[in-house]
């Protein structure tokens, strides 16, 4: 537990307002490849689209078997959002990046960024 | 030999008991040992019950506790439902025997973005399974993934190693599925679990729904193939299967009494044997119910216990019909020898019947059963259903040594001998009441047309219902033949009486007169020998005289011959009588 689930928390504005922090749960079990993909897909994104906005928390399955139950996850890899409500999943390798948009509500982020991007 | 023997029950599949009642004899005894079977069937049928029966009785009755994951009801759910049949799953959970383990998925909350597995629910599963030590799984229902995952291709590829992995685990599975239209289940799920499938239904017939069980496929073992009824009630599912009694059971010798001394007269003075089932037929008002009274009477006067289904009388209308002729059954149900089960017979279809009939036995373990009449059991099915519903009431009854009595109403214009769905060759012995019209009179008789094992009357009886009980009497036959019964049975009667008192005066006569004829031959006789006796004597007094005279005749002779030698000797002169000479 302490050395698997790795809490790869990333908090550059802990004074930051609640409704903009963006509090992400990936579920894997296991270093698989699919995990791994995962998590390199998940951190680009909001690397990209809510750079300090975000905390990525990892937890592994095979460690805290019980959050299975707890946290209702069935697939693996699950990135669960648990903030801002509501509670969204995604589940899969997050390699297609629209439906993660999609799936997380990050549409808005997207396109304010390539919006921002655009005229700077 | 021996080991041979041995040997394959070395290698036999092992099986896990399930529990349910009939479902292990149907099966031979039980699920297959570590691996998955598939539950399939219809919505109501039944399925999640029968599943969770599974875990519930693997923990309370055989040690092994369970895992129940459920797709479509939440714990708390559960917990309320299975209330009603007495199940307390909180108190399970809470002494870790069982674990409840709700797998909810919305696909609205979920986006599905790539490649994914269902590792989750493997750590899942395996963390409830490792987490009480679970020998038991049940999966309800798992198809409920394919409404909320779109990949079907991973969904497949996934369940196929969810269910290799529960092998592994060595657990025994149910696996729960909806009945598809062209395969077992919706998303074929069999092509997964191949090794147990069983099948539910649920038809309607008649107004009367049934629920059903077949075991579709059972890879390593014998099993029932047909169809079988099964119930859920208070107690959960039963199945009852035909198959499940055999003709095994053992035989009793003793006798009971039928409670009328002159019915018990017919089978050699002792009544029927324990255990046996005996058949009642009559037309209506024959008198069925109130031979029945007597059968109850004198069994909870022996001090057995009597169970009676009434479907045509309330239990208080036999107490006062039965009053009427001698007989008071209250002081019995007071005291709880007596139960009077009184109910329709249309307000459960035959299976409940079966069911009801199964508990209360069991419970109140009567020594005599009476069901009367057995007959209103017909229209709750097809004949083969009644026919197999009363073979399996029978063989129930015979396993438990119950003597029981069925009564059966025979419509007028049945064939006398016809009986209820052929229920007459399952019975032992068989009574026929009937009605017999005759002058302007309707009487009753009974035939003892069958009773196994036993010598027994073949005379037809009146039968009398007085106030004082039921009476068996001899009837006579007619000059023409024809019987005579009631009144004109008492005219006969008493014609026979006077004659036999006339030929009693006869006979009296003949035998003074034979006596007196007797006297005068004697007399005659007498005189004949005294008759003859005067002759006997006479002829011997004659005989004696002839011999007399004879012998004088004789000496005379000599003599004369004596006195011619003398004289031819002494100068041819005899001494004496000069008379001789001169007359010579």
């Amino acid at each position: 537990m302490k050395t698997i689930v790795k809490k790869r928390s990333i908090k550059p504005a802990p004074a930051q307002p609640k409704a903009d922090l963006w509090r992400l749960r990936l579920y894997v079990a296991g270093q698989t490849p699919k995990s791994l993909t995962a998590f390199a897909n998940l951190k680009r994104l909001c690397e990209e689209l809510l750079k300090d906005r975000y905390t990525i928390e990892v937890i592994d399955l095979l460690e805290q078997p019980q959050l299975a139950k707890d946290d209702q996850i069935l697939a693996i890899p699950t990135v669960v959002r648990r903030l801002p409500a509501p509670m969204r999943k995604i589940i899969g390798d997050l390699s297609n990046t629209e439906h993660v948009l999609v799936g997380m509500d990050l549409l808005a982020q997207a396109n304010r960024a390539i919006a921002g991007g655009g005229t700077p | 030999m021996k080991k041979t023997l041995a040997k394959p029950s070395f290698h036999a599949l092992a099986k896990t008991p399930t529990g349910i009642q009939g479902l292990d004899e149907l099966t031979g005894g039980g699920l297959p040992r570590g691996r998955p079977s598939l539950l399939c069937g219809g919505a109501g049928c039944g399925k999640t019950l029968l599943a969770m029966e599974f875990i519930v009785r693997g923990a309370q009755d055989f040690g092994e506790p369970g895992v129940f994951m459920t797709f479509e009801e939440n714990p708390a759910e559960l917990a309320t439902n299975f209330a009603s049949l007495g199940y307390d799953l909180p108190a399970l959970v809470a002494r870790k025997k069982v674990v409840l383990d709700f797998v909810h998925i919305d696909r609205s909350e979920i986006e599905e973005t790539g490649e994914y597995d269902l590792e989750g629910l493997f750590i899942r599963l395996g963390y409830a399974i490792d987490s009480i030590g679970a020998k038991r799984v049940v999966l309800d229902t798992i198809e409920a993934l394919f409404s909320s995952l779109s990949n079907t291709t991973i969904l497949r590829a996934e369940l196929r190693r969810l269910f290799r992995w529960l092998k592994e685990k060595g657990v025994t599975a149910i696996i729960t599925g909806e009945r598809g239209d062209s395969s077992l289940s919706r998303y074929g799920l069999e092509e997964y679990v191949a090794d147990c499938v069983i099948l539910l239904d649920h038809r309607v017939e008649g107004q009367v729904a049934t629920r059903r069980l077949r075991i579709a496929k059972y890879r390593g073992s014998s099993h029932g193939t047909s169809e079988y009824p099964f119930l859920i009630d208070e107690d959960g599912v039963s199945i009852l299967p035909i198959t499940s009694m055999g003709l095994n059971h053992s035989v009793s010798i003793e006798r009971v009494s039928s409670g009328v001394d002159s019915l018990d007269a017919m089978m050699g003075g002792k009544g029927f044997y324990r255990g046996s089932s005996v058949l009642l037929s009559g037309t209506a008002g024959a008198g069925k119910t109130s031979l029945s009274a007597h059968f109850a009477d004198a069994a909870t006067k022996r001090g057995e216990r009597c169970l009676w289904f009434a479907f045509e009388e309330s239990a208080n209308q036999i107490i006062r019909n039965m009053r009427s002729i001698g007989i008071d059954l209250e002081p019995a149900v007071r005291s709880g020898a007596l139960i009077l089960q009184a109910e329709r017979p249309t307000v459960c279809g035959l299976e409940m019947h079966l069911v009801t009939i199964h508990k209360l036995v069991k419970e109140f373990k009567p020594q005599v059963v009476i069901i009367d009449p057995v007959s209103n059991f017909a229209p709750l099915g097809t004949e083969a259903e009644t026919k197999a519903m009363l073979t399996r009431i029978i063989d129930f009854f015979k396993m438990h040594h119950i003597t029981a009595l069925f009564t059966s109403l025979m419509g007028a214009e049945t064939f006398m001998e016809s009986s209820l769905v052929g229920v007459s060759s399952l019975m032992d012995t068989w009574l026929m009441l009937r009605d017999v019209e005759n002058g302007a009179e309707r009487n009753r008789l009974m035939h003892l047309l069958k009773s196994r094992g036993m010598a027994h009357s073949n005379q037809v009886r009146e039968f009398l219902v007085t106030d004082h009980g039921v009476e068996l009497r001899d009837v006579y036959t007619g000059p023409s033949g024809g019987l005579l019964t009631g009144s004109a049975r008492a005219a006969v009667e008493a014609q026979e009486k006077a004659e036999a008192l006339a030929r009693q005066l006869g006979t009296a006569g003949k035998k003074r007169e034979l006596a007196h004829k007797r006297q005068a031959m004697e007399s005659q006789i007498a005189v004949l020998k005294a008759t003859f006796e005067i002759e006997q004597a006479e002829a011997i007094r004659i005989m004696e005289q002839d011999d007399t005279s004879a012998a004088v005749l004789a000496v005379d002779r000599a003599h004369m011959s004596g006195l011619a030698q003398s004289s031819l000797a002494g100068g041819r002169r005899p001494p004496t009588p000069r008379k001789r000479g001169r007359a010579a």
